[in-house]
């Protein structure tokens, strides 16, 4: 008897590791493929716009033999194929290069970027679910109600509005007009230099130091954009939402409940809400890794020094270095975020276990 | 269900919070904030940059060896060098240095300082070298041409008798900053004569230094105290990097920055309305200018070069797309240059269009494309363009592309026509003249690509004309010279010139003595102050 409840002890350890070796295997053909891929689609990109990366360099009026030692310096001389492979080389190896418009490493100028578009999008996201879930919970509760119509339609908006032309509104009426948030760019000039970047997040780094003017200067400044990309986010979760509880809400554990006299809010919140949530979880991650990707229009018109301009401003200049490493990092976010939210699944979902 | 409740209540905060927390507008009254597009930076070492954004910068915390007054820039001056003299031959140039003068870094400024300052951009050998290279420097023999004859003199030996002007205002370039030695050499690295740490730094001895550059961010420079003119009265000037010229209107309204430097003709029409704003404006050595391919068939007949010009109509333009941000110039050399000339024969005409035309052989028109950088104000002349030409008969096809996309295709000679900008790199004529009217080879491989040969023009009896005219001494003759090759390249050229640009700033009325020079690297803010 405690021989075989030790062999199917043995057994159930076993099949733990297997599952575990298997999806620790599937995870790592998952990061090396994508990351194959994205080297060749970078390379090729790079190659195929019309634009010329010497000239980010050099500029329109440098003389010839200059502009011929550049090309030559940037390796552009050698056949194709023989570029490709240096370029492999080298990212494998860890080395991203310098970005020729930035003249710093590129892992440098991403880690000086990356913490701002972090920043950004956290705050954008909480935002978007704090209020999407909310709303998608009270439009599938009062269905086809006025509540429910307006849900939709901020959701509407949200999807076809330009997100320039709505941050320029947003700029003009609550900057310019109503005066209750600060501008563009994220500090005031006078709290310059007055937080040492630890993070590079300003709000976690001020806090860190205790800084709280500082703290209250640079959410003055992040409101504003984060609220936009939250309303993007808003519009994706409200309507996700909506259509989670509709489907659990007509589920018979609901009637069960309602029969067993449970309060409305209790069967809404704890029972329908649990069961929305599991892959409310995915449409939350998805929603994070596409504002981390950089909302380059949010960043541009908010003068935000975030990965989105970085990447887009070193594509117009061919400036292929910093383009990968950009790359690599929205690649390796998407990557860790599908995995994260495949965990938060399992822990939310007992059938998965 | 407690964790959502948290959170909800978490939101409500963040919203009451968010209401009021605008931060106290208007800028520190000893630190001036300027909103200008500076993704163009690249390098803030002198001898590589060649971009207008650092023109300008280093123009503010550099000092090069002759500067000219912004007034009337044929008067020319010594700012490092205290005097100079140009030996009988035409061929040797000795210099003193200024005593008492120091770098930022307390470093005293010697002869060795600038000896080596020259010698570094010809041995660097980056985009802008050629400015200096083209008396005859080059890395092998610069060593010898340019040395020191004492502490605090040195002499420059030039390969032909060149005009002595042009010398001079080459040396006003910002190739030609003068660099800190000891500091910058303290950081080379592998022989590249601290070019890899001068990049993102900064050894210069102007009125303000470099704190810091944030790419794609700001630029901070400070008051620098070691300067041995007048110190300059603010302590900071920033300049933010913000892409939306309706943003930098916006902040500019509201007092949190105090220049705005990309208005567009009707954000400035609007903010100069505003009681508490001011346009300041200046009249910048770039030309707006479209080239003609010469390999393509129909843009090679004279007639039809001739019968482009007529079809631009160049007023209604100046008075719309162009309000406040060029006049109408139609010669090579930008008004301010030696030699100058003013006229401008050309009006919109389609009739007289036509008759051109037709004597080409082209009584129809004929169909033809337009590389067109995707950016204000180009776009707009290119569809008022498209529209004149219609008139005559000549349908323009745009093809909208990156800035760096269409500059790519016209280095290479595959485009039509080309629209777009060229700035002068230094204030002598031969500057515009060197590539409007030179092209030493038109062949597919050759070595100068200036823009006669990017639009394929062959024109050997020019070229001739305009390397002579670089060696003219006497001043008032070059002066001709210069006019004469502008009359023929208006006559035949394959480029029709149609504005030179002004540069606009939107002032705050606090902020008095900006200074708006001829060129960016003399744009300062040395005198600047704000009430």
């Amino acid at each position: 008897m405690a021989t075989s409840q030790a062999v199917q002890g043995g057994d159930g350890r076993f099949d733990a590791l297997l599952r575990l070796a298997r999806a620790a295997g599937r995870f790592v053909a998952m990061v090396t493929v994508t990351l194959a891929g994205l080297l060749a689609v970078t390379f090729l990109i790079g190659r195929v716009v019309p634009i010329d990366p010497v000239l980010a360099v050099v500029g329109d009026r440098a003389p010839p033999h200059v502009y011929e030692r550049v090309r030559q310096e940037l390796g552009l001389d050698l056949p194709f194929l023989q570029q490709f492979l240096i370029y492999c080389r080298k990212a494998l190896s860890g080395d991203f290069g310098t970005s020729v418009l930035t003249t710093n490493p590129v892992m440098t100028d991403i880690a000086r970027v990356f913490p701002a578009t972090v920043e950004l999008s956290t705050v954008g996201v909480l935002i978007g679910i704090l209020t999407g879930i909310p709303l998608g919970v009270l439009a599938a509760v009062k269905r086809g109600s006025v509540v429910d119509q307006f849900v939709r339609v901020l959701g509407l908006v949200g999807y076809s509005v330009p997100i320039f032309w709505l941050g320029l509104m947003g700029l003009l009426l609550f900057y310019a007009r109503l005066d209750l948030v600060s501008g563009p760019g994220r500090l005031d000039i006078t709290y310059d230099y007055l937080v040492t970047p630890v993070t590079g997040m300003i709000l976690v780094d001020s806090i860190m130091q205790g800084q709280w003017e500082v703290f209250r200067n640079a959410f003055s400044h992040i409101i504003l954009p984060a609220a936009m990309l939250g309303y993007f986010s808003l519009a994706y979760i409200s309507r996700m939402t909506r259509s989670f509880m509709l489907s659990e809400l007509a589920q018979e554990y609901v009637t069960t409940a309602r029969v067993k006299g449970l309060s409305e809010a209790r069967i809404i919140w704890r029972h329908a809400l649990r069961n929305a949530a599991v892959p409310l979880v995915t449409v939350v991650a998805l929603s994070y890794a596409h504002l981390l990707e950089g909302s380059v229009l949010t960043e541009t018109v908010f003068a935000w020094p975030g990965l989105g301009q970085y990447i887009t401003h070193s594509l117009q200049n061919a400036d292929m270095n910093a383009v990968l490493g950009g790359t690599l990092i929205i690649g390796t976010v998407f990557v860790f975020l599908n995995l994260f939210s495949d965990l938060i699944y399992r822990l939310l979902d007992p059938r998965t276990r | 269900m407690k964790l959502l409740r948290s959170a909800a209540a978490a939101a409500l905060f963040v919203a009451v919070a968010g209401v009021g927390l605008s931060a106290e507008a208007a800028t520190p009254k000893d630190t001036l904030v300027m909103a200008w597009q500076i993704d163009d930076i690249i390098t803030l070492d002198p001898a590589e940059a060649f971009e207008f954004s650092t023109a300008e910068i280093n123009g503010n915390v550099y000092e090069r060896l002759i500067g000219y007054d912004y007034n009337d820039v044929s008067k020319v001056f010594g700012v490092v060098a205290e005097s100079w003299t140009m030996s009988e031959d035409g061929r040797t140039m000795a210099f003193k240095i200024r005593e008492g003068k120091k770098f930022a870094s307390g470093n005293p400024i010697t002869a060795e300082d600038v000896v080596f300052s020259l010698q570094r951009a010809v041995l660097l050998d980056k985009s802008p070298a050629f400015i200096i290279g083209q008396f005859g420097l080059n890395k092998g023999n610069v060593k010898d041409k340019i040395k020191e004859t004492g502490p605090m003199s040195f002499s420059m030996e030039l390969d032909k008798p060149y005009a002595p002007s042009f010398v001079l205002y080459c040396l006003t370039a910002t190739v030609a900053s003068v660099v800190d030695k000891k500091l910058v050499m303290a950081h080379e690295k592998d022989g590249d004569l601290g070019n890899g740490w001068l990049k993102t730094n900064f050894a210069g001895s102007g009125p303000f230094k470099i704190r810091e550059w944030r790419p794609n961010e700001a630029v901070v420079l400070e008051r620098n105290d070691n300067y041995s003119g007048t110190k300059a009265p603010l302590a900071r000037v920033i300049y933010r990097h913000l892409p939306v010229t309706a943003t930098q209107r916006l902040l500019l309204e509201k007092g949190d920055i105090d220049i705005a430097r990309n208005l567009g003709p009707e954000e400035l029409s609007a903010v100069s309305a505003k009681a508490d704003i001011r346009l300041q404006k200046a009249p910048k050595g770039t030309l707006y200018y479209f080239g003609l391919n010469q390999k393509n068939p129909n843009l090679a007949k004279p007639e039809v070069r001739e019968a482009l010009k007529y079809l631009v109509d160049y007023d209604a333009i100046a008075d719309t797309i162009m309000k406040n941000l060029g006049v109408v110039h139609q010669a090579f050399l930008p008004k301010g240059f030696l030699g100058a000339i003013d006229g401008k024969p050309y009006k919109f005409d389609p009739v007289k269009a036509k008759e051109l035309l037709a004597k080409a052989g082209l009584p129809d028109g004929f169909k033809v494309t337009m590389d067109v950088r995707s950016t204000q104000p180009i776009t707009g002349m290119a569809e008022a363009i498209q529209q004149s030409f219609a008139k005559g008969g000549v349908k323009l096809e745009i093809i909208p592309g990156d800035g760096k996309q269409t500059l790519t295709k016209y280095r290479a000679r595959t485009h039509d026509i080309y629209i777009g900008q060229w700035g002068a790199d230094y204030q002598d004529p031969h500057t515009n003249a060197d590539t409007f009217a030179a092209n030493p080879n038109n062949a597919d491989d050759a070595k100068a690509k200036p823009l006669a040969w990017r639009n394929a023009w062959d024109i050997p009896e020019l070229t001739k004309r305009t390397e002579a005219a670089v060696l003219e001494r006497d001043a008032a003759k070059r002066a001709a010279l210069y006019g004469d090759l502008q009359q023929d390249v208006l006559k035949t050229g394959p480029y029709v010139v149609m504005f030179q640009q002004t540069e606009v700033a939107a002032v705050r009325k606090n902020v008095e003595n900006f200074v708006l020079g001829p060129s960016f690297d003399t744009n300062s803010v040395a005198t600047a102050t704000k009430n």
